[in-house]
């Protein structure tokens, strides 16, 4: 960032006479012509879906087979409804809430655990590790793979016919199939939990890692001629320089977290088993939407901006500051 | 004498020093081979199983691929009723092109008009793209159906492909890029030449962001590829479903009665296409995940 800031700076000193002469010639206009089809394409299908969803979700508006009942105003019916117990005692949306944040978090303690533990070894230059192109390529690699499809091929290995089941009997730990899918929680959830590491961690590592390498490698110099210790090196250098982005990526991650859907979704056939304890707040979202609920849906989604808003604002707090 | 001594010392420290690195490497090696493990794993079953028939599966559990590979393959592409995969392939395919396409030029060129051109509110679009970046999709999407289903406008593909035109996080991705790499006075030769400023942008300032759109068009491929929730609303005749979308109602169905080779198989030839490009430019993919994410 520096760098780029110092370029800039370089750039804008050697343009100051040219930018004169141009006053005769404007040329401010061809800025709004490039940014016009981006906010066009913005408010129509992204922020005036936005407001509609925000009204809808103060009106009793839902579609049952042909019909259509409202869109009617209902102040904050949908919101008391989505608060209020169902009829098998709980709070969906809280469930929803304490489902996603319980798998985030189980898969995120590993997740960033690990990617800090590989992000220190990859940079570390007393190490010298050969291959970690390779290691890094492989660990990047699940990243891109569609998540439903990955879901789907945990679905086809650990249900009660699968392969692991198959081999835990095999193997003689098991003497009958296991249900690791739809009967204990749990199970479910590390599972869930489990795809998200994989499918995360590497990502993670890559982004720590840039951070690592953005600071001042004298610093490290000066720190191993004093004789520090490969710890100390890392809770007294790393570790505190590190923290702005490593907050950054956490916050990012937990956002990314709350919108958890593909893959508990794929696993469980959407229904958040066992008894809900999978169901997370898009795929109680997802369930609304897909019954045309529009009023319903609508109340999940504006609690799910107000999460994330919360949460986002605070990443731009972040990145501001560092700007100024 | 003496000194003798000190450089015996010192030899043997250094030794010790060096025995220490290499049992820590050892170490972080296995480490490393374990994870390499646990990432590949799932996928070597998922080959495994994609190469045997459904009478193998059924019988054991194996590390040893069988033969049944194009077998499976042929069952796949033949595949009809609720889950064309072959039609789910295409559809999926034209959809991720044509939208990577226009995400990626959109993005650039918005990118270039607010980095390139002082106008009044500059700033204030650049902190405004900043700050719906973060806002998740399914906000609007609730609003975007209801429109979609009032104007009869599911089961047509623009809806999936025109709006990745505003793409906050392409968009900072490219602002990033051009404020490394595209010297203004450059645009300033170009000009001096008679190029209209729309022609500065096709001709020099493209070509000079070609990493940047390479990247950014596989990223928004894949992201296209994968996507599974808007196209499971908006998408719901048959033959125009996605991949995605297929392999939620192949999961929906009894998976104890279906073959499951085949299913093996439709779950590889999903993963396969980014497979396939990511072994061919994988560093380049790994470059452009830190270089927009992160402002550091």
């Amino acid at each position: 960032m520096d760098n780029i800031k110092s370029i800039r700076k370089v750039e804008s000193n050697d343009t100051e006479p040219k930018k004169r002469i141009q006053k005769g010639v404007s040329y401010a206009k061809w800025g709004y012509i490039f940014i016009i089809p981006f906010f066009l394409v913005y408010l129509a299908f992204t922020l005036y879906p936005q407001i509609k969803t925000f009204i809808f979700s103060f009106q009793k508006y839902f579609e049952s087979g042909l019909n259509v009942f409202g869109p009617k105003w209902n102040n904050f019916g949908n919101y008391v409804a989505l608060f209020t117990k169902s009829e098998n005692g709980v709070v969906m949306i809280v469930k929803a809430f304490t489902n996603t944040m319980i798998m985030w978090l189980m898969g995120a303690v590993f997740q960033f655990l690990i990617s800090l533990v590989l992000a220190v070894f990859f940079t570390s230059s007393r190490l010298r590790l050969k291959a970690t192109g390779f290691f890094k390529a492989v660990f990047y690699m699940p990243n891109l793979i569609m998540a439903s499809a990955f879901a789907f091929l945990f679905y086809a290995l650990f249900n009660t016919v699968g392969p692991i089941n198959q081999l835990a009997q095999m193997m003689g730990w098991a003497d009958k199939p296991i249900d690791f899918i739809s009967t204990y929680p749990w199970s479910t959830r590390t599972l869930v939990a489990t795809m998200n590491f994989i499918l995360w961690f590497g990502n993670t590592t890559i982004l720590l890692m840039a951070g690592i390498m953005g600071i001042d490698e004298s610093l490290f110099e000066s720190a191993r001629m004093d004789g520090a210790s490969s710890n100390r090196v890392f809770f007294d250098i790393t570790l505190p320089l590190l923290k702005p982005i490593l907050v950054y990526v956490l916050i990012t991650s937990l956002i990314g977290g709350l919108q958890m859907y593909d893959v508990p979704y794929l696993l469980t056939k959407g229904g958040g088993e066992p008894n809900f304890s999978t169901m997370t707040i898009v795929m109680l979202l997802n369930k609304y939407l897909s019954a045309n609920n529009y009023g319903m849906a609508g109340a999940v989604a504006v609690v799910l901006f107000v999460i994330t808003g919360g949460l986002s604002f605070l990443v731009f707090r972040m990145i501001r500051r560092k700007d100024d | 004498m003496e000194s003798n001594n000190y450089q015996l010392i010192d030899r043997k420290a250094d030794q010790a020093a060096k025995v220490k690195l290499t049992i820590e490497r050892t170490l972080v090696y296995i480490f490393l081979v374990f994870l390499t493990i646990i990432c590949l794993f799932f996928f070597y079953l998922l080959f495994v199983n994609a190469t045997r028939s459904h009478a193998e599966i059924q019988s054991g559990f194996t590390l040893i691929p069988s033969k049944h590979f194009f077998e499976n393959f042929q069952k796949m592409w033949n595949l009809s009723g609720m889950a064309p995969v072959r039609k789910g392939l295409r559809n999926s395919f034209i959809i991720a092109s044509i939208s990577s396409v226009l995400t990626t030029y959109f993005s650039a060129l918005t990118a270039y008009g607010v980095y390139a051109y002082n106008f009044k509110g500059k700033k204030f679009v650049e902190t405004f793209i900043l700050l719906i970046m973060m806002i998740p999709s399914q906000v609007s999407s609730v609003g975007f159906l209801e429109m979609c289903n009032e104007m009869h406008w599911t089961n047509q593909y623009w809806v999936l492909i025109v709006p990745g035109i505003a793409a906050p996080a392409t968009f900072f991705y490219m602002i990033q890029h051009l404020r490394a790499t595209l010297p203004l006075d450059l645009v300033e030769a170009s000009r001096m030449d008679g190029s209209s400023e729309f022609m500065t942008f096709n001709r020099i300032v493209l070509p000079i962001m070609k990493p940047a759109l390479a990247v950014q068009l596989i990223f928004s491929f894949v992201a296209s590829w994968n996507n599974l929730y808007l196209p499971t609303l908006l998408i719901t005749k048959t033959e125009l479903k996605t991949l995605p979308t297929m392999l939620a109602l192949l999961r929906s169905a009894d998976f104890a009665n279906m073959d499951n080779g085949l299913i093996y198989m439709v779950i590889f030839i999903s993963i396969f296409p980014v497979m396939l490009v990511y072994l061919f430019l994988s560093r380049a993919i790994i470059k452009g995940v830190t270089s927009g994410s992160v402002k550091g």
